[in-house]
């Protein structure tokens, strides 16, 4: 029993804890996300946003969620149920899993796995199919054209999003994390060497998460709403969650990636000072509000300009950077850590 | 040298930095939407809203039932029957404004020779049935009561330029 305890049930305990201690912070920060992006935007058009509820409606999150939960949930008569219902469920999920291998601090990692970037691919990449799921079974054209123009947009701007880390990565000589940060500790942050990928990285990731200017997929001028017209209640709250829970899992990857994860600007005192998770972060915070703010100044790109977009600017560029990086590589050493 | 100018300017997203710098100088101003139902915007003396009936001071009810409100109302809403009472004098036994006709125009408190009937500063009196509506004369003779202060500030501050 003793040795079952400590070699089964007491690490299964510790890991849950520290799973907890990354998913809870995480879909609380989903829901002040939410709020935001309205507070953000309003005050972007001299509005006040919500005023409400708790002072200066800093529990409008709670609200809507607590709306969203006790509403009903309606299938519809020709939707196939499993999968109309298991499509919000993955989508949550992807958007949860991987966080497991966003490096909060040195060490501070809940899988150090040397294929992390892979990983992080392999589950954006994932993320169609709780779309393409949603889509065909709600058994509506609105939803089905919706999930149409995301999966296809997803697609395209995922090989941007990979031809731009592999300049980052062969930079870092390493897929794991927490190795490419510690080497940005070496070479400066890649978003100064990589300065115009960083840019187009931003770009992509606006497109990958369906975020606007890019929101094609939720059109509500022509689709109504896309891939989630047909959800109500808590499987359209899993989908809500899950897309700002992705906005955020995008903006932890461009931290990690391009804006030193947890390393602070410069390693002098009183920056120093501050815990690394901390740093982080306040990073992600300031892509998250990158995001926020296209929102409020763009217009919604046409379908076509979108694909242009894609395959004529973003691949050809981060093709032609990532050849110059490699040829840059290889001419000149570089240190590795 | 055109064509170089134009590459160099979307190259550098010169267009989009403009966009979001404005975007951003933006979000620093003054906020121009009033809190609404904790804050309110300010009224002329002149808003027409809720009708009321106004009494003389003495308690006795101004309207003397001449209808005129009633013919040149344009949405017809309003709806007059009236008999002498007892002490000769002539009043309405019935006054009612229909509010999901009144189109608000306030031609009625012009039509009255007496100041009786006038639309008041209130403009919350959102209902949840028709029939709550449908004001009749004990309605509108209690919004003249709640409302006098306002009603008699109004028109005295409106008076010079009648």
């Amino acid at each position: 029993m003793a040795e079952l305890f400590t070699s089964t049930i007491w690490p299964v305990t510790v890991l849950v804890l520290r799973i907890l201690l990354v998913v809870v912070p995480l879909l609380l920060a989903v829901a002040y996300l939410t709020y935001a992006e309205r507070k953000i935007i309003a005050a972007m058009q001299l509005r006040q946003g919500p005023m409400v509820v708790g002072p200066y409606g800093l529990l409008q999150p709670l609200a809507d969620g607590l709306k969203l939960f006790v509403k009903e949930t309606v299938i519809p008569t020709g939707a196939n149920k499993v999968v109309f219902l298991l499509a919000p469920m993955i989508t949550f999920i992807l958007a949860l899993i991987g966080w497991a291998v966003i490096p909060f601090g040195e060490g501070l990692v809940l899988a150090d796995i040397n294929v992390g970037v892979l990983y992080l691919f392999a589950v954006s990449s994932l993320g169609v199919y709780g779309i393409i799921m949603a889509g065909w079974a709600s058994n509506s054209r609105y939803a089905f054209l919706g999930a149409l123009r995301s999966s296809a947009q997803m697609v395209s701007y995922e090989i941007a999003i990979g031809l731009i880390i592999i300049s980052v990565l062969i930079s870092a000589g390493s897929l794991n994390l927490s190795a490419i940060v510690r080497a940005q500790e070496v070479h400066g942050w890649y978003v100064f060497w990589h300065f115009p990928m960083f840019m187009l990285f931003l770009v992509a990731i606006l497109a990958e998460t369906n975020r606007h200017p890019f929101d094609l997929p939720e059109d509500e001028a022509s689709l109504v709403t896309g891939y989630n017209v047909e959800y109500s209640s808590m499987t359209f709250a899993l989908f809500f969650l899950g897309e700002y829970a992705n906005m955020i899992l995008m903006s932890a990857i461009t931290s990690v990636l391009f804006l030193g994860g947890w390393l602070p600007p410069l390693d002098i005192w009183p920056l120093t000072a501050i815990p690394g998770p901390l740093w982080l972060i306040l990073k992600i915070c300031l892509v998250l509000f990158v995001f926020i703010w296209a929102r409020a100044t763009l217009p919604r790109y046409r379908y076509d300009q979108l694909m242009r977009l894609g395959w004529k600017v973003l691949l050809p560029l981060s093709l032609a950077w990532l050849v110059l990086t490699a040829g840059v590589v290889v001419a000149f050493p570089i240190p590795r850590p | 040298m055109l064509a170089l100018d134009r590459l160099a300017r979307t190259v550098l997203w010169q267009e989009l930095i403009k966009g979001f710098a404005l975007t951003f100088r933006y979000m620093f101003k003054p906020k121009v939407t009033l809190n609404y139902p904790y804050e309110k915007g300010p009224l002329s003396p002149r808003f027409r809203g809720e009708h009321a009936l106004r009494r003389y001071p003495n308690g006795e009810e101004r309207c003397i039932a001449c209808k005129l409100c009633e013919a040149i109302c344009p949405a017809q809403a309003i709806t007059i029957e009236s008999e002498p009472r007892p002490d000769g004098s002539r009043r309405t036994t019935r006054y009612d404004i229909d509010m999901t006709k009144c189109i608000y125009c306030g031609f009625c408190e012009e039509a009255c020779p007496v100041d009786a009937i006038v639309e008041g500063p209130n403009y919350e009196f959102a209902a949840e049935t028709r029939a709550e509506l449908i004001y009749t004369k004990e309605k509108l003779l209690a919004n003249g009561e709640r409302w006098e202060r306002e009603i008699a500030a109004n028109l005295e501050r409106d008076a010079p330029y009648r």
